[in-house]
Order: C-alpha cells, then sequence, then structure tokens
C-alpha cells in the first residue's frame, strides 16, 4: 500500500471514529464500514482503529476474530454465505454448493482470482423452513436450488456495470 | 504538601463499560450498610456489596479460585468456584457475587464438589503437559487444584500432543499456549493493570486462545517486558526466558570469571521461594550461596545505583541550570527515571517524543556491566573477554535490556545474562543449599560498599528518595535529616498510584567538589520549589503521561520517577510468584528495614562511588568518560507495527 492509500484511509476511519464520539462501542459499526469498502482489513486499519478509540490494535483483532463475519481476510466483493446447518443440509445445500462451486471455480473458503466472488460457509440463519438459504454480502436468498444458483450470480455479475450501485436492505426472494 | 493526583477517570473506557471491579465498601458507615450473609450456616456481617468469596474469606471459609486474582478486576470465567445460593437455579460464582441482600450459601455440597471437579476435569482435557517437566512444578494452581480435589483419572482424556507452537521470540517473556486454561489473568494484567495491551483472547468458543495482534510472535509486537503477565499466570504458560544453563555453562568453564551483580529486591524476596514469609530478607546468606554455586564475585548492584543517582542527579542538575539561567527553551523537563527498562520500552512505544525527558543514564545493571568489563577488568589484570557478566533481578524486562544492541559501550556485551529471582532460587536448589540456614557473608570488594539509598531503589518511590536525600544535600549544604526525620523521605513512600511532592529550596551552600566544573554556585535555585511525581505500573504512568501532554500539574514538575511494574522492583515480573498487594508491602518493608540498618544511607557518601570517580571516570558525573560508559540513547518504537 502507499503512502498516500494509508493516510487516506487513516482518514476515513478518523472521521469514521469521529462519528462515534471515538467511543469503543462503535468498534463493529467501523469495522463493517471499512470492510464493505476495501474488502478486507488489514493490519495498518485495525492499529488505526484502535488508536482511534483509544482500546489495543489486539483487542481490535480479538473482537474481529470472534466474529465469523467480521474475519480480517481479504475476501471478494461479494461474499457467499451457505447455510450448512442441519435443516438447509437435509433440504439439499449439497446441490447448491455443487453448483456454485462449479459456476465460479472456486471451493468454499476460497475468493475467485477476479476477486469479486467469496464463498463461505454459514451457520443456521433462522430460515430453517425455507432452505437451503444463503445469504449474499446482506440479501437473504431462500429455497436455493441448484438452477437458480446461475440466476443469483448472474444478478450480482450485472451490479458491476458502471450503474449499478450496491443494495443494502434485506430483502426475501 | 501535596495536590491530589490525576483523577480516576483517565480510564481509557466510558464509565458503563469500565471492568467491574467489586470494590469492599469502606465499612458499615458506607452507603448502604452491611448485609448478613450465612456461610454453611454461619452468619457473617459484610458490606453491602462485598462478594461471597470475600465473605467466605472472613470466616475461615477457602473457596477455590482460578481466575480471580486480588490486584485484577472479577472475570468469573473459569467457574472453579461455584457455590450453591438459596433461591437460585444454578451454582454461582462466589468471586462474581457480590452480596446485596441476606443470603445462604453452601460452599461445598455434594453438587458443588461435583461440578468443581467436573471443571477442573474439563479444563486438564485441554491442558497439554507434564508436571515434571513444568517451571511451575509444585507452584501452579492448576496442578493444585488436581491435587486439592483428588484428580485420579483424565474424566474427559487428556491431549497426548501439542495444540500450539511455543512462542520463544522474545527475550524476556515464552508463551506455551498448550498450558493455557483461558483464565484471562494475563490478559487483564497487560491490558488493565499495565494498559499495555499486548495479548487477548482471539477465536471463539472452543478455538479460542490467548494470542498477540494478528498473531505476531511477542518479540515483535508491542510488548514491554513487564512479566506481570508471568507473576499472574496460575499455570506454566507463560514463563521467563530461562538462561540459568548458560549461566551454569559460564561456571564451569575455567576460563571464564563469572560475576554476579544482585539488586535489592530480588533479596527481600527469595526468602519466599525457600518457603519463608514474605518480607524475609536474605541479602548475606544469599552472598554465601552465590560463592557456593560457584560465582566469582558477587557484588551489590546498590553501588551502581549509588552511581546512578550521582548520573541523574547531575545531569538533573545541568538540564535545571540550562533551562533556568541558560533560558534554553529546547531542555526537556521533567527529567524521567530510566532504570525501569519495562518503563523505557512503554515510554519508546506510547510517549516516543518524549524521548528527550528520558534520563540518559542507564540502569544500575547496565551501569554495572559497564563498570565490570573495563574498570575492574583493568584493575584486576584480567582480559574482559573472559568476564562473564550476571544480573540478578526482580525483572524479566532486564533480559531485553542487557541484550538491546546499544549496551556494549565496554567493547563487549556489558550484562551478559539477566537472572530473575525464581531463576537464581532453581539454581540454589539444583546446588542443593538450602538458603535460609546458610551463613551471612559479604559482598565482595572494590563494589562492596553500598548505601542504604540504593536498597530502597526496589520500592516505588526509592529512586526519588535516593535522589532527594543526595539532591537536597548537595544544594543546601545542610544535612537531609534536618527536614526529614531519619532522612526517611515519607512523602515519597507508599503504594499510591501517583505521588506528587513539592520541596521549597530557601537556602543553598556552597557547590561541592564534585560538581564544581559544572556549576559556578547554587544562588539560581534560591527560592526555587523543586517539584516531583512519583509512578508505579505502567496504567498510572500513562495518566502522568496524558496530564503532561494536556499540559496538566506534572508538566511542570522537575523529575519523575516511573516504575513499570505495579509496587516498584520488588513487584517485578522475575519475583516469586504469587504476588498480591500484601506480599508487596511485605518486600517493601524487608527494603526500608533494610536501608534505616545502612551506616552509609546517601549515594554520595559511598567512599567506593568516590573512589571511582577519583580513579577511573577523572572528568567526573556526566563527564565525558562517564557519557560513554554510563549513559546511553533510546529508539523511538511507535506503537504501529508493521
Ligand atoms: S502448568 Fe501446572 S499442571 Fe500444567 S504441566 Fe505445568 S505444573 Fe503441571
Ligand atoms: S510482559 Fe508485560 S507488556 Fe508484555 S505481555 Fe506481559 S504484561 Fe503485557
Ligand atoms: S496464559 Fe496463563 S494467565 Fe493467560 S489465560 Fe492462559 S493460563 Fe491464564
Ligand atoms: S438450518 Fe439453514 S437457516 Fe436454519
Ligand atoms: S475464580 Fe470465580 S469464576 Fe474463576
Amino acid at each position: 500500500m502507499l503512502m498516500t492509500d494509508r493516510e487516506r484511509l487513516a482518514g476515513e476511519i478518523k472521521a469514521l471514529a469521529e462519528q462515534h464520539d471515538n467511543c469503543r462501542t462503535a468498534l463493529i459499526p467501523i469495522v463493517q464500514e471499512i470492510k464493505q469498502k476495501y474488502r478486507k482489513l488489514d493490519d495498518f486499519a485495525m492499529q488505526v482503529i484502535a488508536d482511534q478509540l483509544g482500546i489495543h490494535p489486539v483487542e481490535v483483532y480479538s473482537v474481529v476474530s470472534f466474529y465469523a463475519f467480521l474475519g480480517s481476510a481479504a475476501h471478494g466483493k461479494y461474499i457467499i454465505r451457505l447455510c450448512r446447518t442441519i435443516s438447509c443440509d437435509m433440504q439439499g445445500k449439497e446441490r447448491v454448493m455443487r453448483q456454485m462451486e462449479n459456476d465460479l471455480g472456486i471451493r468454499f473458503g476460497e475468493t475467485t482470482a477476479d476477486g469479486k466472488f467469496s464463498l463461505e460457509w454459514a451457520n443456521c440463519m433462522g430460515m430453517c423452513d425455507q432452505g437451503p438459504a444463503m445469504l449474499v454480502n446482506e440479501r437473504v436468498y431462500t429455497r436455493v436450488t441448484p438452477e437458480r444458483v446461475h440466476e443469483i450470480l448472474e444478478e450480482c455479475r450485472r451490479s458491476f456495470g458502471v450503474h449499478a450501485t450496491e443494495q443494502k436492505e434485506v430483502y426475501l426472494v | 504538601m501535596s495536590p491530589t493526583p490525576v483523577q480516576e477517570t483517565s480510564s481509557r473506557a466510558p464509565k458503563s463499560q469500565q471492568s467491574l471491579t467489586i470494590a469492599r465498601a469502606a465499612g458499615g458507615e458506607a452507603i448502604g450498610g452491611t448485609v448478613t450473609a450465612t456461610i454453611n450456616g454461619q452468619e457473617v456481617k459484610v458490606p453491602l456489596g462485598t462478594t461471597i468469596l470475600a465473605a467466605a474469606e472472613e470466616i475461615g471459609v477457602r473457596i477455590p479460585t482460578l481466575c480471580h486474582h486480588p490486584d485484577l478486576c472479577v472475570a468469573g470465567v473459569c467457574r472453579v468456584c461455584v457455590v450453591e445460593v438459596e433461591g437460585q437455579r444454578t451454582l454461582q460464582a462466589a468471586c462474581a457475587f457480590p452480596i446485596t441482600s441476606p443470603i445462604k450459601v453452601l460452599t461445598h455440597t455434594r453438587k458443588v464438589r461435583q461440578s468443581r471437579r467436573h471443571v477442573i476435569d474439563l479444563l486438564l482435557s485441554e491442558h497439554y503437559g507434564e508436571c515434571y517437566a513444568c517451571g511451575r512444578n509444585n507452584n501452579c494452581e492448576l496442578q493444585a487444584l488436581a491435587k486439592e480435589y483428588g484428580v485420579d483419572f483424565f474424566r474427559f482424556g487428556h491431549p497426548s500432543k501439542p495444540k500450539y507452537e511455543i512462542d520463544c521470540s522474545s527475550y524476556s517473556v515464552i508463551r506455551d499456549n498448550n498450558k493455557c486454561v483461558l483464565c484471562r489473568r494475563c490478559v487483564r494484567t497487560c491490558i488493565d493493570l499495565q494498559e499495555v495491551g499486548t495479548i487477548e483472547v482471539a477465536g471463539r468458543s472452543d478455538k479460542s486462545y490467548i494470542t498477540t495482534f494478528k498473531d505476531k510472535p511477542l518479540g515483535s509486537v508491542v510488548c514491554i517486558n513487564c512479566g506481570q503477565c508471568i507473576n499472574r499466570c496460575p499455570t506454566g504458560a507463560l514463563r521467563a526466558n530461562d538462561p540459568t544453563d548458560d549461566v551454569w555453562a559460564a561456571i564451569d568453564d575455567p576460563r571464564k570469571h563469572v560475576v554476579i551483580q544482585t539488586a535489592p529486591s530480588p533479596r527481600a524476596a527469595i526468602g519466599e521461594c525457600f518457603g519463608l514469609e514474605p518480607g524475609t530478607p536474605l541479602t548475606y546468606e544469599l552472598n554465601t550461596a552465590l560463592r557456593m554455586c560457584g560465582f566469582d564475585r558477587i557484588f551489590d548492584t546498590n553501588f551502581t545505583a549509588d552511581l546512578t543517582i550521582i548520573e541523574e542527579g547531575t545531569e538533573l542538575i545541568l538540564r535545571l541550570h540550562k533551562a533556568l539561567v541558560g533560558k534554553d527553551a529546547a531542555i526537556a523537563l521533567p527529567q524521567f527515571t530510566s532504570c525501569s527498562p519495562g518503563w523505557v520500552k512503554y515510554l519508546e512505544h506510547f510517549y516516543a517524543e518524549y524521548i528527550p525527558n528520558l534520563s540518559s543514564a542507564k540502569s544500575p545493571q547496565q551501569m554495572f556491566g559497564a563498570v565490570i568489563k573495563t574498570y575492574y577488568a583493568e584493575k584486576h589484570g584480567i582480559d574482559p573477554k573472559d568476564i562473564v557478566t550476571v544480573a540478578l533481578m526482580p525483572c524479566s524486562a532486564k533480559k531485553f535490556e542487557c541484550n538491546r544492541s546499544e549496551m556494549d559501550d565496554s567493547g563487549f556485551k556489558d550484562v551478559d545474562y539477566g537472572l530473575t529471582t525464581r531463576e537464581l532460587a532453581k539454581m540454589i536448589s539444583e546446588a542443593g543449599l538450602e538458603l535460609p540456614k546458610l551463613s551471612k557473608s559479604d559482598f565482595d570488594a572494590p563494589f562492596g560498599t553500598a548505601t542504604g539509598s540504593g536498597v530502597i531503589f526496589g520500592a516505588t518511590g526509592g529512586v526519588m528518595e535516593a535522589a532527594l536525600r543526595t539532591v537536597i544535600e548537595l544544594v543546601t549544604g545542610t544535612k537531609v535529616e534536618s527536614l526529614f526525620d531519619k532522612a526517611n523521605i515519607i512523602p515519597v513512600r507508599g503504594f499510591e498510584g501517583v505521588k506528587y511532592v513539592e520541596l521549597p529550596i530557601t537556602d543553598v551552600g556552597p557547590v561541592p567538589d564534585i560538581l564544581k566544573h559544572l556549576v559556578p554556585d547554587w544562588n539560581w535555585l534560591k527560592g526555587a520549589t523543586l517539584k516531583v511525581a512519583v509512578a508505579h505500573g505502567t496504567a498510572n504512568a500513562k495518566k502522568v503521561m496524558e496530564d503532561i501532554k494536556a499540559g496538566g500539574m506534572f508538566s511542570e514538575c522537575h523529575f519523575i520517577e516511573f516504575m513499570g511494574c505495579p509496587g516498584g522492583c520488588i513487584g517485578g515480573g522475575g519475583q516469586p510468584i504469587p504476588t498480591s498487594p500484601e506480599i508487596r508491602s511485605a518486600r517493601a518493608r524487608a527494603i526500608y528495614a533494610e536501608d534505616a540498618a545502612y551506616d552509609v544511607r546517601k549515594s554520595h557518601e559511598n567512599p567506593d562511588v568516590l573512589t571511582i570517580y577519583q580513579e577511573f571516570l577523572t572528568d567526573g558525573p556526566c563527564g565525558r568518560k562517564s557519557h560513554k560508559l554510563l549513559h546511553t540513547h533510546y529508539v523511538p518504537r511507535g506503537k504501529y507495527i508493521e
């Protein structure tokens, strides 16, 4: 990372922290925001966050490593999280998984070379009656079938266009 | 004399999130008054808010604990201390249960005993380690619990191989997570007590483990090597980097001249390793033991403590002179002490912009090393390359200090090995010596004479007291005794986190010979008020530093003593385990008693110190030669790591 990139990142974190009165309770929202924008949370970012909130970098790392959704590793623009808990498992998550891996050419736990998709496992998200369920970033998809996988991925790809905007609200399909 | 120093509110966390410490209310008259607890049928009246653990202790009922520590906030994570509380569905953690209404408690019912046993069994099911190959054998809280609860088999299994790599990257602290029981005492020590924040728990549930920032080696993250975490770890998961094998090897090598210096704090504490009450000084028995172990010469670190006072005191006088008379605005004041390597590294990380304020004088340990491999070697015709210098210290940061690359002013590594109190106790046991029963013997010449001032370096406020004794006499020409009864400068003593003292200088005397070449007279100090402060433990140091940054009262000080460890060296990370406020007080008492017993109690009256200035450091304190050997420089480290 160039020095100027670092400065920009530090400035952004500083502004975010100030919005929250530099209070340590803002740790999670700040981490989420930075992760969403940069798709990773590197060592430098964690140290700036700690500095701004008056805590220690290892405390940031501790929180980030506690929550599966906050992991500090780099990831793609879309993180697809497929539920692996028993109901979804019984409703065919294996087939969805295979379709997804075939379509993207990566395994679960990996990110595509173009940095667009990451595949991850998730545990029960409360959609057991409508499994298999999965999350694409913050969107929940239920009753996912191998056939629909292609459609969902296409939908994501389309949003890469110049006019694409990130959809934030959660809705069911 | 002393306005109230820093407010407690400088804690990093908002009030609502500050770690929960269940403080004992001030007695029956405190708001809320007392409450009656019935423990095993016996009634006890305690102040409202007292924990079940503390109430039980009051009537002689011991509840076992593991994550609880008298220096730390409540955690309630290990569940070893569970008890039955009437009206509560589940067992309650006695250490974390404040009594707020009359309650009935049962501390060792079948249910309680069984649960405790299961908790211990569960801890053991994740604990990889063989007691006989462990540094904490016989001094391990987990082992003791297993014995107390009669663990005779591993109900939930026992790991057969290690899960974690041992982190040996630090000169001072070794981390072995395989023996960790996740009590988080080290975390609370490092974050709350020391406010360094090196270690935390990462991961979740059965995958949680203690680690550093991004799992980096301890040697490369922000750690001040204070070893306070070691002292509070109930198991062998944290230990000091132990050089005893190398020290034995040097002793066994006939070509080597092995010299050891002993600091006052270990001498006041080592008895604890041999079953004596805390606060039993064994200074002279220790000399005998060291001779019997095979050390060639035994010197008293107090000698260089006295030297430190002369050098650091002179430096302070020079700074004040330049600032007050020369009106030089670039002179950094207040001057900070530099004898605690934990504090020094803390400053280098967190307040690097204040490095100019640190006294450039080396710590007594390092001065000794440099003097032994030059002055002593010369005087006794020994080739310094054949000299091995060992330092007995209460401190794990001293191991880091002697390995700092700039510490080779003698042309060799000034101090070869830093030994902690615990490690030396082990060597003595290994040599089959029963320390408390040995006869007494003295230190060796030419550094045999020490003063009481050197001894008190071990307790918080001691360096300040020693410095004041000397500075007052050198400047005013009157005896300290005329100001403070028996030269005991009580206001700088005691365990208050931050102390502040003002000393008006009403009269000045003639400039003593030793300083004549540096200042013409003392008139410029007449009518001035010397302002000094003392802080111990880096959390308190932080309060003072933040105050200085904000231009508060401490920025007006002239001289501030900082010690990295709570209580000063007597509470150092290399001292016998356990440590507690009571144990630290007992050790401090031993130190002040030793001071009172000395004939010479002021550094500038130490005849050996005067000799070294006549024979060797001929251009005087802070002269060219002493600058080369006895002074050092520091490294701005910052708190960001790559
Ligand atoms: S930590 Fe305690 S229980 Fe574990 S091996 Fe060492 S002495 Fe034994
Ligand atoms: S040695 Fe001191 S600074 Fe380092 S981890 Fe232990 S308590 Fe923290
Ligand atoms: S390293 Fe020691 S103090 Fe820290 S959590 Fe583990 S057992 Fe407890
Ligand atoms: S099991 Fe998949 S959502 Fe509950
Ligand atoms: S000692 Fe009470 S829960 Fe650990």
